[in-house]
């Protein structure tokens, strides 16, 4: 490793290695590549939250002139499969086919057309007959838990769902540390609250559009919008009925995945109908589509009971969590195992309960979005902190300060909750906490509350504590490839997945300070299923902590390669070579260029330089994030004005501060729409109200206050260059601060976001009456 | 329907169907900067110049554009403002996925040959229209003000 005062990549804001050509609106992303003869599929979608499909009339519609292939459940086979990315054995259950039998949600897949136009394939939908037989639909997650007349999922179609398909349970979990009940008995306080959290979309900007096509070798070839293609082709492989050798999984630029591209949405679709048509197919989702038929972050109701002593100590606390996975239970399990195991921690208590029910109903689908539950869970924690220190009569940030988890603290949930099975046991070995709750505090004017910018409004100050993972402990895993070229440039191949967060800038950053060369040499390709190694994908904040650790480990033997090479060229010992500034140095003040090294090493030792290198890592080591918010409010009209909010993370050492900072402000901006507009609203049928931009509204420029964002460098062990993840524990504290403010300001809890103009109005009213 | 116009400053002819919109018939040609992203005319990512103003290409049917002038990001890679603009989103780190940087470019390239200054309540009205995902608008608006300082150092444009 090198020395952190002399890095030369590392930590330095260099150019962000893809960004002229996407700033230059060059074709990279998915759907700027068109090829001859392409068709355009489209799906028609279920008008009944839950029908059986009885028979799919498709004559008309294949009479059209111009339509290729219409396809239903009669005319692919039913295996069973989960669409989550996750790594083989999925600890998501297997209820899902390529079309159903039976239509489970508005908007469920029942037909797909391929059509010479999107015209042509639009008009086809329209021809197409259908005969249902509606059944009654389960739409509230009170009535999926106790109901089991109505199942959404019977045996024996699905396997591994969590109630065996006698009811609707997709996924339970039941975990103890100590004994909640009896610590209970002996507490000074307990504090019992309700929280509600809304149904809320990822809305990357570029749709899920996947192309297929079949190539001269018979290959089936998907170029998609992704972050998993690894498991996609596996997935791909398993319910094709086709080995992995004939399928090649081609990741362009991604426009944006944030957890709703870690899940096969549209691939298997074009995948069927290229191999029945023998052209290559495209399937682009609408607006409308993504907000109906793709993913959400899970809707759930928290209760947090919690017993204190009158000093402040936490002696007890127990989450309970009531969960819609909606239709299907694509990471049903981890996204609320999450929910606990990335939040409870920061507060390590000798007793810990932690109680799922995850839940089927006939809503559209929940599945992966940044944070993966911790949102959830911290938006409970945090606010109920504020509650407990409110009726224990004691500073709600003295209150955090002292019971929040320290440097070598244990972290006990983690051992009994790992990603769907039992876990790593986890080791705090490195804290930037207690300095960004300073360093936050300081920014916001903690204490120090400024005046109201107009005599009618009330002003406040919230503050919330964040941590998460940087992985999977001991599942995530990927590796790299490094190879020499003869002008001293390398190619680094990695399966790692940038869909825009800058992983592949990061991860040269890395290759180029190993090999002390520019970040300019390094020629990155991410990812295609024939070209680069694997990788599980871009999840779980997992890139740079585990991704770099392998691009570290491959760069690191070519180095060692090289420096053998020139050992023998110079007659010296191989560990003092010295690689630098672009070139090598000797003992005896020997130097070459790295060009004049890579051409030695290719035409003279007659070697090509070049590496593999596999890392895992059985630690996922937390980021942390203080965040804060000064909000002012209009009691007349329940409107909330964001005044600024600070986010002070601890992410290790930060690779690229800039993009560090991109990541943070980035996923403040989506945190703020949870806390204060985002909400998909379905009617009593289980339509969707808001399926366009419009009406779900996320955060506009004019939305955004002042963000101050802080780095707070710790140096992770573990971690590439003491590096830890950082991509997705800032988007957990800004809701929960924002509402601490709103509580602060006009003394109004907000049990249920988004705090809607509407909801802190009543909410005010109510407390007046 | 056949439709003359002036696409990134030459004459061009297209026979499109009736109802096409502008957006899917300049991905069509080869304009892959103009990128589809919710077809309702509320995301950006498909801004384009119509006579020098913005317009979300996704709303507008491409018969409109008959006698008129469009442009797209790829008319104007060779203009100094807009390389401006792309050189500080490059530099402040204002890209990250860059599907919608090409319509916040746009927007920003027509905000400033209007004459809009650097102000950032400014500059904010003139992002208003482009959604992003990814960044929270803070860098994209960090570049622009830069190239704004440096439109009024007479350093570009």
């Amino acid at each position: 490793m090198s020395n952190p005062q002399k890095r030369s990549a590392v930590g330095h804001s260099v150019e962000k290695v893809d960004a002229f050509k996407l700033a230059r609106g060059e074709a990279v992303f998915t759907d700027d590549y068109r090829p001859a003869g392409m068709l355009w599929a489209k799906v028609l979608r279920s008008p009944h939250a839950h029908a059986r499909i009885i028979k799919v009339d498709t004559s008309r519609a294949l009479a059209l002139a111009g339509v290729v292939d219409v396809i239903w459940h009669a005319d692919v086979k039913a295996i069973p499969h989960t669409r989550a990315g996750q790594s083989h054995p999925e600890p998501s259950p297997y209820d899902t086919v390529i079309l159903p039998h039976k239509a489970r949600f508005i908007g469920d897949r029942v037909a797909v057309v391929a059509a010479e136009s999107l015209t042509i394939a639009e008009r086809a939908l329209e021809l197409i007959n259908v005969e249902y037989e509606e059944l009654p639909a389960v739409l509230d997650m009170d009535d999926a838990l106790t109901r089991t007349d109505v199942l959404v999922h019977e045996q024996p179609d699905p396997q591994g769902i969590g109630g065996g398909g006698r009811d609707n349970l997709a996924a339970r979990i039941d975990k103890q540390v100590g004994d909640v009940d009896a610590a209970l008995q002996g507490c000074d306080l307990v504090v019992e609250r309700q929280y509600h959290l809304p149904r809320v979309q990822a809305s990357h900007i570029e749709p899920h559009i996947s192309m297929a096509w079949v190539d001269v070798d018979r290959r089936l070839i998907v170029r998609t919008s992704t972050q998993v293609p690894f498991h996609l082709r596996r997935i791909l492989a398993r319910i094709l009925e086709k080995s992995e050798a004939e399928i090649r999984v081609i990741k362009p630029r991604v426009g944006g995945g944030f957890g709703d591209k870690q899940e096969m949405v549209v691939e298997d679709l074009v995948s069927v109908l290229a191999l029945r048509t023998g052209r290559p197919v495209r399937l682009e989702f609408t607006r409308e589509e993504e907000l109906i038929a793709a993913r959400y972050r899970h809707p759930q109701r928290i209760t947090m009971t919690t017993g204190v002593m009158k000093d402040g100590t936490i002696v007890a606390n127990r989450m309970h969590v009531l969960a819609d996975t909606g239709a299907y239970g694509s990471h049903a399990l981890t996204v609320q195992g999450n929910t606990g195991q990335k939040v409870l921690p920061m507060y390590p208590a000798a007793n810990i309960h932690f109680q799922v029910e995850c839940v089927y109903t006939n809503n559209p689908n929940s599945g992966a979005f940044r944070g993966y539950g911790a949102p959830q869970g911290c938006f409970a924690l945090e606010s109920h902190i504020d509650e407990v220190a409110r009726e224990l009569g004691m500073d709600r940030l003295e209150l955090r300060q002292k019971n929040h988890i320290r440097l070598g603290d244990t972290d006990p949930l983690s051992a009994k909750l790992g990603e769907g099975k039992e876990g790593l046991v986890r080791v705090i070995r490195s804290t930037g906490l207690e300095e960004a709750i300073a360093l936050g505090c300081e920014a916001i004017g903690w204490g120090n509350k400024q005046e109201p910018t107009a005599p009618h409004l009330k002003r406040g100050l919230g503050m919330a504590l964040a941590m998460q993972g940087s992985g999977i402990a001991g599942v995530d895993w990927g590796a790299a490839t490094v190879k020499l070229n003869d002008d001293g440039s390398v190619n680094l191949a990695v399966g790692a997945t940038d869909i825009g967060q800058g992983s592949d800038t990061v991860l040269a950053q890395m290759c180029a300070e190993e090999l002390g060369i520019p970040v300019a040499k390094v020629l990155v390709l991410s990812s295609d299923t024939d070209l680069t190694p694997f990788d599980v994908g871009a999840y779980a904040s997992s890139t740079t902590y585990v991704s770099g650790g392998a691009v570290v480990k491959a760069a690191t033997k070519v180095r060692e390669q090289l420096a053998a090479v020139l050992g023998s060229a110079w007659a010296c010992d191989p560990a003092a070579v010295v690689f630098a500034d672009g070139g090598a140095d000797g003992p005896a003040g020997q130097h070459m260029t790295m060009a004049e090294v890579a051409l030695y090493a290719l035409y003279e030792a007659k070697i090509q330089p070049m590496a593999t290198a596999s890392h895992m890592s059985n630690e996922s080591p937390p980021p942390f994030a203080a965040q804060f918010a000064d909000v002012e409010v209009d009691p007349e009209t329940g409107q909330v004005f964001l005044r600024k909010i600070v986010s002070a993370v601890d992410c290790g050492t930060p690779v690229h501060p800039r993009l560090v900072e991109g990541q943070i402000e980035g996923a403040v901006a989506q945190a703020l729409g949870y806390a204060l507009f985002e909400e998909v609203l379905l009617d009593r049928t289980g339509k969707v109200l808001n399926p366009n931009f419009l009406d779900y509204k996320i955060a506009s420029a004019l939305d955004i206050p002042p963000l101050v964002t802080i780095l707070v460098e710790t140096d992770e062990p573990s971690g590439p260059h003491g590096a830890k993840a950082a991509g997705e524990v800032p988007i957990d504290g800004p809701a929960p601060a924002i509402v601490n403010a709103i509580c602060d300001a006009v003394g109004v809890r907000m049990y249920r976001i988004p705090a809607t103009h509407e909801r802190v109005w009543r909410g005010i009213k109510e407390a007046t009456q | 329907v056949k439709v003359e116009l002036e696409l990134n400053g030459r004459a061009t002819a297209w026979d499109i169907a009736p109802g096409a919109n502008l957006l899917s018939v300049l991905r069509e040609m080869g304009q892959f900067s103009v990128k589809l992203g919710c077809e309702t005319g509320d995301c950006g990512s498909c801004t384009v110049l119509l006579e020098g103003e913005p317009v979300n290409a996704c709303v507008v049917a491409a018969a409109r554009a008959h006698g008129q002038r469009v442009t797209t990001l790829e008319g104007l890679l060779g203009d100094p403002l807009m390389q401006s603009l792309q050189r500080e989103f490059v530099a402040k780190a204002g890209v990250q996925c860059g599907y919608c940087t090409p319509g916040m470019l746009i927007s920003l390239y027509a905000h400033f040959k209007s004459g809009g200054g650097g102000d950032d309540p400014e500059l904010r009205e003139a992002l208003t229209g482009n959604l992003c995902r990814c960044t929270g608008y803070v860098k994209p608006l960090e570049a622009a003000a830069a190239v704004a300082t440096d439109t009024e150092q007479g350093g570009a444009s």
